[in-house]
């Protein structure tokens, strides 16, 4: 029989017990709605994360570090020391990373210990110069008051727990003054050259003295998430300020003594570590792998990245296999349709294969209608599973507004997951309608002719 | 196959069934030629075997012994794929119970067997039409089954089983659920098809109307033949 013969008779029969199959195929819907729901779900948090990791810059981000950093006490050094001094993490190197395809920004970190003084109290802190790009990434996503107002701009942002011993009501703070003392380089040598005002910069060689210094700068904004971590600095910085601002302050940070001690690089302006961004964390690794080759040391969270991905898969596994429970207990609805169709349309069969239908063509009759049923379920399903996870994305949000939090997009529906959700809905369909078709196909025409 | 080659032979065919221990032998070595458009009538009492005659030759069932050459092939020893097209193509079968099928509408049910044998679409329509003619029931062609006398649901069953223009038909009590008047009027038009090139064999109780309308009358009694005779053919 030809295939729209066989679609036009499938679909007539299906019309006939109408309610019946609309609850076999709503039966294959719910099951197709839990699995979409659940893998929107996992397809969703995942998306989040990334999204939100991708902001906070730690997954595009390598650190670099000159080869001849501290390793700690008691601690060996890694390389093999060599009569050739290890290359100076300076202005030149900055400049040739930073042509590097794929890399978006190059800057140093820039941390030092400080004093607060705030109501004639003193405070014990550590201070970080953060870029105008950390905007946008995602750490001051909701805080109170308002990002630096410009990069050479005399304004703080507080950690929350900083601005807690600061006053009762944080929120209070934004738009007072606080003064910050700090020791600042002053180069002992006349000639010294004036590349140590570029930012984050250690003094030349020659050596330097320490003078104390305060600044006063205006709170604008407090947050309550950690945007200069303890990685790559040293401690978690809870005052943060424009980065060109914090540079000019050429505050004296912990390499400078180790410099001052090697005198390895007279003359030359070198930092204690670069942050250097990528455009996405899938080019991290080729850019790490070419800043070790200049001769740094590189780091990155990659790794840490590797087993989120692993995480997530697994965790849509578990999700898939929980969501198709329901899918499996609808196949039987199916199986059990089917068969009451064969009971049903016994002397059907027969009258068909009287009049020449072969056993194929039986059998290719009820495949089609388990296909049927499979389509429409999936197509349903789909439907209801987005609209379980818009349900659910909205169920949370409204939690989140409760809570003073930014609403999130929980569940994600990707054309993949349409096309797998309806193609798997199809093909579990035809498994359960194996049985059945093999069974009518099976009749004997005699007997079913003879069947009231 | 020829003209004066026989359009049935049955030669020694047996068709013997197990139920527990004893052996039904339904059809028991039984011999019988069947001439091309000729209208035979098989008679004979209940369980006498020739239903079960009749679906060993429309290739419903298989014979536990001896050949059936029909239409000049052997179909005993056809593939279960080649004996569904010798039910397609070679045989129009017709029913007691009519077994049209009551969700389809008179057309749709006559157009079955043109979708199995898988007629292209603009031609289904007038092949329709033509065998509705044949049966002279042109005006009921959107109406479903039950819509229909029983005279009429027999009437579209014929016109079901002369669709695919088969070489033999087969009828199993056509006039069984049907009063005399009715049944006269369809053996009639059964008569009728044999002028169109076709071989008819039927089973039927009824041995007045079976003198009347056939060529040759065939008893069977106890799955064996018991006597062949020439009809009165008081219709002819």
């Amino acid at each position: 029989m030809k295939a729209r013969d066989l679609t036009d008779l499938a679909l007539r029969n299906l019309r006939e017990a109408l309610f019946r199959n609309v609850l076999t195929t709503l039966g294959v819907a719910v099951g197709v709605a839990s699995l979409v729901a659940m893998l929107s779900l996992g397809v969703g948090l995942q998306q989040l994360a990334s999204q939100r990791l991708s902001q906070s810059g730690l997954f595009d981000t390598i650190f670099v570090t000159p080869k001849n950093n501290f390793r700690g006490m008691g601690r060996p050094q890694r390389e093999v020391q060599t009569d050739k001094p290890p290359r100076a993490l300076d202005e030149d190197a900055r400049k040739e990373i930073s042509k590097y395809p794929n890399v978006i920004e190059v800057y140093p970190q820039v941390r030092f210990f400080t004093e607060v003084r705030f109501n004639n109290k003193p405070y014990a802190t550590v201070v970080a110069g953060m870029p105008e790009s950390s905007k946008n990434s995602g750490s001051f996503d909701g805080m109170q008051g308002r990002f630096f107002s410009s990069a050479t701009a005399h304004e703080a942002i507080l950690q929350i727990e900083f601005a807690k011993e600061l006053s009762d009501k944080p929120d209070s703070l934004i738009g007072r003054e606080l003064t910050l003392r700090y020791a600042e380089r002053q180069a002992l040598a006349a000639n010294a050259p004036t590349g140590a005002d570029a930012p984050g910069a250690a003094e030349p060689s020659g050596g330097f003295s320490v003078v104390p210094k305060e600044l006063r700068l205006n709170i604008v904004g407090v947050v309550e998430t950690e945007p200069a971590g303890g990685y790559g600095g040293y401690g978690n910085a809870r005052l943060l300020m424009p980065l060109e601002t914090a540079a000019t302050l050429r505050a004296a940070q912990v390499n400078d003594l180790r410099d001052i001690v090697r005198d390895s690089n007279a003359n030359k302006t070198t930092y204690a570590s670069l942050s250097v961004r990528a455009k996405s964390p899938s080019q991290v690794e080729a850019l790490e792998t070419s800043i070790k080759n200049l001769g740094f040391n590189a780091f990155s969270l990659l790794d840490a990245s590797k087993s989120l991905r692993t995480f997530f898969s697994v965790f849509d596994l578990l999700l898939g296999i929980f969501g198709s429970l329901a899918l499996a207990v609808a196949t039987l609805g199916i199986v059990n349709t089917l068969v009451m169709a064969i009971l049903e349309r016994r002397r059907e069969i027969g009258v068909l294969k009287a009049l020449g239908a072969a056993d194929s063509d039986v059998q290719q009759l009820f495949f089609v209608e388990a296909g049927v049923m499979g389509f429409f379920g999936g197509i349903f399903g789909v439907l209801f599973g987005w609209l379980l996870g818009r349900a659910l994305t909205f169920g949370t949000n409204l939690y989140l507004h409760r809570q003073n939090l930014n609403p999130i997009q929980l569940s994600s529906v990707p054309w993949w997951l349409v096309l797998s959700a309806m193609a798997f809905a199809v093909l579990v369909s035809l498994a359960a309608g194996l049985y059945p078709a093999s069974r009518a196909a099976k009749l004997n025409p005699v007997d079913a002719l003879r069947y009231e | 196959m020829s003209a004066s080659d026989p359009a049935i032979h049955l030669d020694h065919i047996s068709r013997h069934y197990s139920m527990g221990d004893a052996t039904v032998r339904a059809v028991d070595d039984l011999s019988l030629s069947v001439d091309q458009n000729e209208f035979l009538a098989l008679l004979g009492s209940s369980g006498s075997g020739k239903s079960t005659l009749l679906n060993l030759i429309g290739g419903l069932d298989r014979p536990t012994s001896g050949s059936i050459i029909a239409n000049g092939q052997n179909i005993a020893t056809l593939s279960p794929l080649d004996l569904a097209r010798y039910r397609r193509n070679t045989i129009g079968m017709i029913f007691q119970s009519f077994n049209l099928l009551t969700r389809m509408t008179l057309e749709e049910n006559i157009e079955l067997p043109l979708r199995l044998a898988e007629v292209d679409r603009a031609e289904r329509p007038g092949r329709v039409r033509e065998v509705l003619e044949r049966v002279r029931l042109t005006h009921r062609l959107g109406h479903r089954p039950v819509e229909l006398s029983g005279g009429e649901q027999q009437r579209v069953a014929i016109a079901r089983a002369l669709v695919n223009r088969p070489k033999i038909l087969l009828a199993d009590e056509p006039t069984g659920n049907l009063d005399s008047a009715t049944g006269e009027t369809i053996l009639a038009l059964l008569r009728e098809q044999s002028q169109f090139g076709m071989t008819i064999v039927m089973v039927t109780h009824e041995r007045a109307l079976a003198e009347k309308f056939a060529d040759r009358l065939a008893i069977m009694v106890d799955g064996k033949l018991q006597s062949t005779s020439a009809a009165k053919g008081l219709a002819q």
